[in-house]
């Protein structure tokens, strides 16, 4: 049981999602322009969503290096697509009506009830509580409102069929960009990039002024979490490089600090291209101009506004 | 020479900043950082692929496509602008003021309400631009139809970044107690948890202004 839910069952939808890969690698063909180049890109990608589990990491690899030269020698687009007319959508929003909302709904409300599922994950005679892994919780949810959608807009499966293609390939190359900078985050944690910049940072820092421990700790923050895309890989290096130090040490609470100098990381993730799935993802998904600013422009202010904010918080609150 | 393992990082932002493709710019600052740091290229072949496949999760949103194609060819975004029609004094402002108070709740309690695929694309942008498209009378310019879109993914993630360390049992509240306790600092999960929600209701006042200042734009626009 343990294997199933932790291990067999989220592989489960990893294959549904290469199966959307596979039907739009499947309608590439009818590219104008660039169609081999655009079949072979999603279908390697269905493929590694499928198998994997099962592939040698190293094949995994060399598949993604294929799929950059694809994507760097402009070998993957976007076909034509009929889309739906404004009539059509207007004549069947009033025929549907308010139960159209249903599926989206569904989804949401599905995976906030299997949220709370816990099942015992045993290991050496101790049962742990565990949630459910996220494949599954989204997965299922995802299946069930697609199961609400037919039943309640009775679409033709051509039609579903070439609007989810559209859709993927609208989204493109930037839906594999977040698990590809994690790809990247692995290979600087193996090269040691971390210790260089903690190092680097440290070495500069002035020791004994509160103002700028705390200062310098915010700044660290952003900017590392700028460069790693991610506030948590920034976390374990700056805090241990510099809030122990340069702020906790010198009489701040450990966890005022703590969370507060995570938080401040999070203003970098709203800055940086490096965090895709936050920032150029949803770029793609709601088919902004710019592919790659929209976002992260609307984020700017509030997340300039949120250091200075961090910054009084630590000096006002974190040192009593 | 240390520093040579920073070059992917160079990569990266001059990349970036040319707008070279993102795919291969990534490969690219990877595979340089490896050999520099003496990694044998096989090996960072497979460091690569792995993390790729332990990352697939983030790309778990692609089974929500089908259920997005059929609700939005059958009149999903209408039918949200026509029900937001029927508000008084409906604004974009207004929605994502809601959408923001709510997302953080939720996330400071674990719920999982929220995504950019699950929720804005189907549900809160199509609202929020049919709002700003009535307060301002006439339909939005392209800079506008831009700005609300923005606003409505960031909204999204100041609500999920910024509230979500109020859950003791939160990932990152995890991290940081063991982050600390590394340090020789052990904290309680719940000290941690009731330290964050400072940065909650500020995060909350801040987008709720700056989502009413877009309010006043869009008005002020009707003009020009």
């Amino acid at each position: 049981m343990t294997n199933f839910l932790g291990v067999y069952f989220p592989e489960f939808f990893y294959v549904l999602c290469g199966l959307v890969c596979f039907l739009t690698a499947f309608r590439a063909r009818k590219n104008e322009s660039a169609k081999l180049g655009t079949m072979l890109f999603w279908a390697l990608t269905g493929i590694i969503f499928m198998f994997g589990k099962i592939l040698p990491s190293a094949v995994v690899g060399a598949m993604l290096i294929a799929m950059g030269c694809l994507t760097v020698t402009k070998q993957v687009k976007i076909g034509k697509f009929q889309e739906s007319t404004p009539e059509f959508r207007k004549a069947s929003s009033e025929r549907i009506g308010t139960k159209i909302f249903v599926p989206a709904v569904t989804v949401g409300l599905i995976a906030l009830i299997l949220s709370f599922v816990k099942y015992d994950v045993v290991k050496d005679g101790v049962a742990t509580p565990t949630a459910l892994n996220g494949a599954i919780m989204t997965g299922v949810a995802c299946v069930i409102a697609l199961a609400l959608a037919f039943v309640i807009c009775k679409p033709k499966i051509a039609d579903t069929k070439e609007d989810t293609s559209r859709l993927l390939m609208q989204v493109g190359a930037a839906c594999l960009l977040p698990q590809l900078l994690g790809a990247l985050g692995s290979v600087f944690a193996e090269a040691g990039v971390g210790e260089v910049i903690s190092g680097m940072i440290s070495s500069v820092v002035p020791q004994g002024n509160i103002v700028v421990g705390v200062i310098i700790y915010v700044f660290g923050m952003v900017i590392f979490t700028m460069i790693m895309g991610n506030a948590f890989a920034a976390f374990t290096v700056i805090t241990a490089g510099i809030g122990v130090p340069f702020v906790i040490s010198q009489g701040g609470n450990p966890a005022i600090i703590g969370v507060l100098g995570m938080t401040a990381g999070y203003c970098g993730t709203l800055m940086t291209p490096m965090a895709a799935n936050f920032n150029i993802v949803p770029c793609a998904v709601l088919e902004t101009k710019d592919p790659k600013w929209s976002v992260i422009k609307a984020q700017i202010p509030m997340a300039l506004m949120m250091i200075v904010v961090h910054i009084i918080l630590m000096l006002a609150i974190g040192f009593k | 020479m240390e520093y040579i393992k920073l070059i992917g990082i160079l990569i990266i932002v001059l990349g970036f900043a040319l707008k070279l493709d993102v795919l291969a710019v990534v490969l690219v600052a990877g595979i340089v950082t490896g050999l520099v740091a003496g990694l044998d290229f096989v090996h960072i072949l497979e460091i690569i692929g792995e993390s790729f496949v332990n990352n697939r999760l983030m790309s778990i949103f692609l089974i929500m496509f089908p259920v997005i194609a059929i609700i939005e060819r059958y009149g999903m975004k209408e039918r949200a602008a026509y029900l937001i029609g029927k508000i008084r004094n409906a604004s974009a402002g207004k929605v994502l003021s809601i959408w923001m108070v709510t997302r953080s709740i939720a996330s400071a309690l674990n719920i999982r309400i929220g995504g950019h695929v699950q929720f804005i694309r189907p549900l809160i942008l199509p609202m929020t631009s049919a709002a700003a498209e009535a307060s301002k009378g006439c339909p939005l310019s392209e800079k506008e139809e831009e700005k609300v879109k923005g606003l409505s993914a960031a909204t999204e993630n100041f609500g999920n970044f910024f509230a979500q360390n109020c859950f003791p049992a939160s990932a990152s509240v995890v991290l940081i107690q063991s982050g600390l306790a590394v340090a020789g600092y052990d904290v309680s999960l719940s000290d941690i948890a009731s330290s964050a929600i400072y940065v909650m209701v500020i995060s909350v006042v801040l987008t709720i202004v700056q989502v009413l200042l877009f309010d006043r734009k869009v008005k002020g626009g009707r003009k020009s």
